[in-house]
């Protein structure tokens, strides 16, 4: 129980930060990819900051109401994955507040963030089904789906997760919103929908949309050290090491393609969870 | 401590511009460049946007859209207007179907001038635009605090009887 | 006892009343006070007995109500011929003419024999479908008062709403006897009328019509579905003549005793499976259920969502302790597995509102009939949550279109923009509807939760393969949906104030139900459901771990009570200054229309994906019906097969 408590706090103060300088470091990394030499790694907090000095308009009543929605089940997301309760459950909760996203953006009546909206749920549907069976997969290697149940499972999961990891990681680029799949909204000289889910948004509420992104950041990094933890502290190094490999994978992916059509996006993700999901799952158990 | 000035973000619009300017204003996002390490982002965005960056003149098209951008970006915002034709219209001044510079329509902050303005030149009003949103800011707050406070002294006024008199203080 | 008969048969009186009744106001009045009677009394009735548990009934004169049941369904099925030939559809009585004398034959010959101790029984699930009928189905019976004014002012034919009514009725009567028969024969006897009821409803706008093209794709749907609900009454015959002759017995909780005791009852379960298959539209009979959408909306809402179709569930529910593990239920769990991804994959491409509400439902009994041929008690918990969520938030959607349909002029999603202005009370009802439909922290996303567990548990990887797919796609044309009906459209005409009250009440009262009881759900779980699983009449022992923690459903619940103090005191404030939508700068000022190259106005419309290229409804539907079809040939064949092996034991 105080273990509980002290991860979520430790979450719910820690992980803005965290998520932020992964942000700066992902725009520094960047910059320097392209020849350039980049914004200040604080630079996120800056923006932030800077967002919550405007003005206060918006175009709707409810439109302000829905983002902070979003953002607090972002945070409830995050704090049941650290907190330790079931997989399913943080995934749902998670899907509750994408679901608040999306209809914030529908609400605006805008062309382009209804396209944005649209393409959100594309994605969310692209990558849903891996999402699951990642979780159906730590159940049936550990059997359960408690976060701290798997996290103290003696082996490494991704030895017999490892077609589900992979799929993971594929899908992981739509959640992090980076290139080929940053199909509804992305920040800078990316744009073909001007600000796509976010074209309305403006001040505190685009402030409460960029935290959320970090607190969810951190939260699906902790998805991939999940893969490694060994309940032992090999674990726990391999684990950061591979989740930072990771981020640093997603900078690269995003840096190396151009935006690719939803249809792209659909059908890879999908094949990706049919075929590495589906043969993970299949071995897990036939053999395992 | 305002945060606005590290972090202003821009909408570029075209008005009715030969594209020269824009070409250098995106000039100002490449390596040779580089204002994203100022924390510059190109937002094509009024509702997301701090600095409002117009090339080209004003006419008969672009007028109404103009202001409409202008109108949908939220306080502290400055108007840079780069290159000769958004100062004031440039060699196509006379043209029937110019109306003229952006100050015609929206009142601008800083006039980089230029046919193409440099990128240098361009960076140089963006910063000295930043200068002016800093003060816009400070501006902003101290209404912001003024009117909590104003809103704050009207209940107060029967306990505390020295108020009336201070305020009249400092009004002489 | 008397309950018993007071519930069977006080709706049939008020049926006979309704149908001679011509005045609107008195037929208004009687409906809603017999509805109100009708809820209360189940609800009293569910209290009393919640405690106990199961009860079995004698009733007396059994055999003569059996005497009087088979000459009704001998002219029931005269009825059917003569319809039959009179429209030239002649599947209809063939089915008829091979299925009754095939039950009088057995009745009068084989099955006289038989001893029946408890002609009815009831337990706690029997109770939980007594409550959805009395509750749900009364309150569908009085938002019908409010809908069939409009809808009647809208048509041009004679006044037929008592014919209308009377219908309802009886259908109610024959839904409660349905679920607390014991003897197979009686069920199968209120089986067959809740068919015959449904198809002339369906048939309501054209069945006793001549002219219009509409009036032919009523009577051509009425008649399919006919068919196949008499295709599912052959096998239930089948069925009971196999249980008779093979295991002495006509009763349910009998045979379900057998089937614990290891007899192979299985064989029976098969066919009456089949039966449940074909009346919740499983694939590949789904084709009746989209094709009863046609008829007056309160009838999908009560037919074809939560009570008639729930039927067939509830039998397969009712036997999923014989089909665990065994070849029927194998054969139960992959029709309801493929039902339920292909018509979550076809409702995508529908912008019909009653099509993706009728693919919904088809999705979800397969969902609930994956669960009863999977038959842990797990997969029943999970799929008697299903079950009731289900009921409720659909035709709260069904109803809520109906309205829509009658104010705005059109069922199509695409039709609906700017509801939220145009009627706010009821797109934040459907709202509320959608999201309980598939999202946290509501019942049916904690439902489709339990699924997944048991799907899970059982390990077979197609089923999960399948349940993260169909839960990806469902998300995806919920959500769509939900997007459209948010949408702030300023200067709308508030069209509100000519919905009628009775409709507005139901369409709270049925929202208010949806919040309730995912907050009651843990309640319910633990007085009735955990309950039933333990009792003789399901698996005769207690189930030791739920899919759910309790830590889960706490949380669950927890949300639902937050979501609802945040919206009640946060939603629609804002202090902040509302400016126009970008649209490029050349928006005219009003959100909706934006100045062309040309400086002229031009209106701006939003549409949803539909996807017709990977989701298309004939793709879909072909798939889905072939396999399907290949399982269940599959299945019966074999177990025909061993049968004639046997020497038919």
């Amino acid at each position: 129980m105080a273990k509980m408590i002290i991860c979520v706090v430790a979450y719910l103060i820690l992980a803005p930060v965290i998520g932020g300088l992964l942000a700066g470091i992902d725009r520094k990394i960047s910059a320097r990819m392209q020849g350039r030499v980049g914004p200040s790694i604080l630079q996120p907090f800056y923006d932030v900051l800077k967002l919550l000095e405007k003005e206060k308009i918006t175009v709707n009543r409810v439109q302000d109401f829905y983002i902070f929605c979003f953002f607090l089940f972002v945070i409830v997301t995050g704090c049941m994955f650290f907190a330790g309760q079931s997989l399913l459950m943080v995934m749902f909760t998670l899907t509750l507040a994408s679901v608040f996203l999306i209809v914030a953006a529908f609400s605006s009546n805008s062309p382009y963030a209804q396209v944005g909206a649209e393409r959100e749920m594309l994605q969310m549907m692209a990558y849903e089904p891996m999402v699951l069976i990642a979780c159906v997969g730590f159940y049936m290697y550990t059997g359960s789906f408690d976060v701290y149940d798997i996290m103290a499972t003696p082996h490494m999961p991704v030895v017999y997760l490892c077609g589900i990891f992979v799929g993971f990681i594929f899908i992981l680029t739509i959640k992090f919103r980076k290139a080929p799949f940053d199909l509804s909204m992305s920040h800078h000289a990316h744009q073909e929908l001007v600000g796509g889910l976010k074209t309305e948004f403006s001040g505190s509420t685009l402030a409460m949309v960029e935290a959320a992104h970090w607190y969810e950041n951190v939260f699906l990094l902790g998805m991939v050290f999940l893969f490694f933890s060994n309940g032992e502290i090999s674990g726990i190094i391999v684990g950061l090491v591979v989740c930072l490999a990771a981020y640093f994978l997603e900078i690269l992916i995003g840096n190396s393609f151009a935006r690719m059509k939803w249809q792209v996006a659909l059908n890879s993700s999908w094949l990706v969870a049919l075929i590495l999901g589906g043969c993970n799952l299949f071995a897990l158990i036939f053999i395992g | 401590m305002s945060y606005i000035t590290k972090s202003p973000w821009i909408i570029h619009y075209d008005g009715s511009s030969c594209n020269g300017c824009d070409i250098e204003v995106l000039a100002c996002l490449t390596p040779m460049y580089d204002v994203e390490r100022f924390g510059i982002i190109n937002t094509g965005n009024p509702k997301h946007a701090d600095v409002f960056l117009v090339t080209g003149s004003v006419n008969e098209q672009n007028k109404n859209v103009v202001k409409q951008i202008y109108e949908q970006m939220p306080e502290p915002k400055v108007v840079v207007a780069v290159g000769i034709c958004a100062n004031n219209g440039g060699i196509f001044k006379e043209c029937y179907n110019i109306q003229g510079g952006v100050d015609t329509v929206i009142p601008v902050d800083c006039y980089v001038p230029g046919c193409a303005a440099r990128p240098e030149a361009i960076i140089d009003g963006v910063v000295k635009g930043l200068g002016i949103l800093a003060e816009k800011r400070e501006k902003l707050r101290q209404e912001q605090l003024a009117a909590k406070s104003g809103a704050k002294a009207a209940p107060q006024a029967m306990p505390v009887l020295d108020d009336p008199a201070e305020a009249k203080e400092e009004e002489a | 006892m008397s309950t018993i008969l007071f519930l069977i048969g006080f709706p049939l009186l008020v049926a006979i009343v309704l149908l001679v009744l011509k005045q609107d106001s008195a037929r208004d009045i009687l409906v809603k006070l017999a509805a109100a009677v009708i809820a209360v009394v189940s609800i009293v009735f569910v209290a009393m007995n919640v405690q106990e548990g199961e009860r079995f009934f004698d009733i007396p004169a059994a055999g003569t109500i059996g005497t009087v049941m088979m000459v009704i369904e001998v002219c029931l099925a005269l009825v059917i011929i003569v319809l039959g030939v009179q429209k030239k559809r002649y599947l209809a009585p063939i089915l008829s003419i091979i299925q009754t004398p095939l039950m009088i034959w057995f009745e009068l010959k084989e099955g006289h024999h038989i001893e029946v101790e408890n002609a009815m029984y009831i337990d706690r699930l029997g109770m939980i479908m007594v409550l959805i009928v009395g509750i749900v189905g009364s309150l569908i019976a009085v938002f019908a008062t409010g809908y069939m004014k409009d809808f009647q002012a809208h048509q041009k034919g004679k006044d037929r709403r008592p014919w209308f009514f009377f219908l309802i009725f009886l259908f109610l009567a024959a839904m409660f006897g349905l679920v607390m028969s014991n003897n197979l024969i009686w069920m199968y006897f209120f089986w067959e009328i809740t068919s015959l009821v449904s198809f002339f409803m369906i048939g309501y706008n054209g069945l006793f019509h001549k002219e219009e093209e509409e009036d032919k794709i009523a009577t051509r749907n009425a008649f399919r579905a006919l068919v196949m609900n008499l295709g599912g009454g052959l096998g239930f015959a089948i069925g009971i003549v196999l249980l008779g002759t093979n295991f002495e017995t006509l009763e349910l909780s009998n045979m379900i005793l057998l089937g614990q005791m290891g007899q192979p009852v299985f064989i029976v379960a098969m066919f009456l499976a089949f039966a449940g298959i074909t009346k919740s539209a499983q694939m590949p009979f789904n084709s009746w259920l989209l094709g009863a959408m046609v008829a007056p909306t309160p009838v999908s809402a009560l037919l074809h969502s939560s009570t008639m179709v729930k039927a067939g569930v509830f039998l397969i529910l009712k036997l999923a302790p014989v089909l665990s593990g065994n070849l029927a239920g194998t054969m139960v769990y992959l029709v309801g597995g493929i039902t339920f991804l292909m018509a979550s994959f076809a409702a995508i491409s529908q912008s019909n509102a009653k099509r993706v509400l009728a693919y919904s439902t088809v999705a979800n009994l397969g969902l609930i009939v994956t669960c009863g041929g999977i038959g842990t008690p797990a997969a029943v918990w999970a799929g008697t949550l299903l079950l009731i969520f289900h009921a409720i938030t659909k035709s709260l959607l069904f109803l809520c279109v109906g309205t829509a349909e009658h104010h705005i002029g059109s069922r199509d999603i695409e039709d609906m923009d700017g509801l939220f202005d145009r009627m706010p009370k009821l797109a934040a009802c459907m709202l509320i509807g959608i999201a309980g439909m598939f999202l946290a922290p509501f019942g049916m996303l904690i439902s489709k939760w339990a699924t997944m567990v048991t799907f899970v548990d059982a390990g077979n990887p197609l089923l999960i393969l399948i349940i993260c797919f169909g839960s990806a796609a469902t998300a995806f044309y919920w959500s769509k949906w939900m997007g459209k009906l948010a949408a702030i459209v300023a200067n709308r005409e508030n069209i509100e104030k000519t919905v009628h009250a009775a409709e507005s009440f139901v369409h709270i009262t049925l929202t208010a139900l949806v919040v309730l009881v995912c907050i009651c759900f843990p309640f319910i779980s633990k007085t009735m459901i955990v309950p039933y699983l333990a009792g003789a009449t399901a698996f005769g022992q207690s189930i030791d771990t739920l899919p759910l923690a309790n830590s889960n459903m706490m949380v669950m619940v927890i949300m639902v009570a937050v979501l609802v103090l945040l919206f009640a005191f946060f939603f629609g404030r804002t202090k902040k200054r509302i400016v126009p939508i970008y649209m490029a700068g050349v928006n005219e000022g009003d959100n909706l229309t934006f100045e062309d190259a040309m400086f002229q106005p031009k209106p701006m419309a939003l549409r949803n994906w539909y996807m017709e290229s990977y989701f298309g409804e004939f793709k879909m539907n072909v798939i889905g019906v072939v396999t399907t079809s290949v399982v269940i040939l599959g299945f019966i064949g074999m177990v025909v097969g061993a049968l004639i092996g046997y020497g038919g034991m």
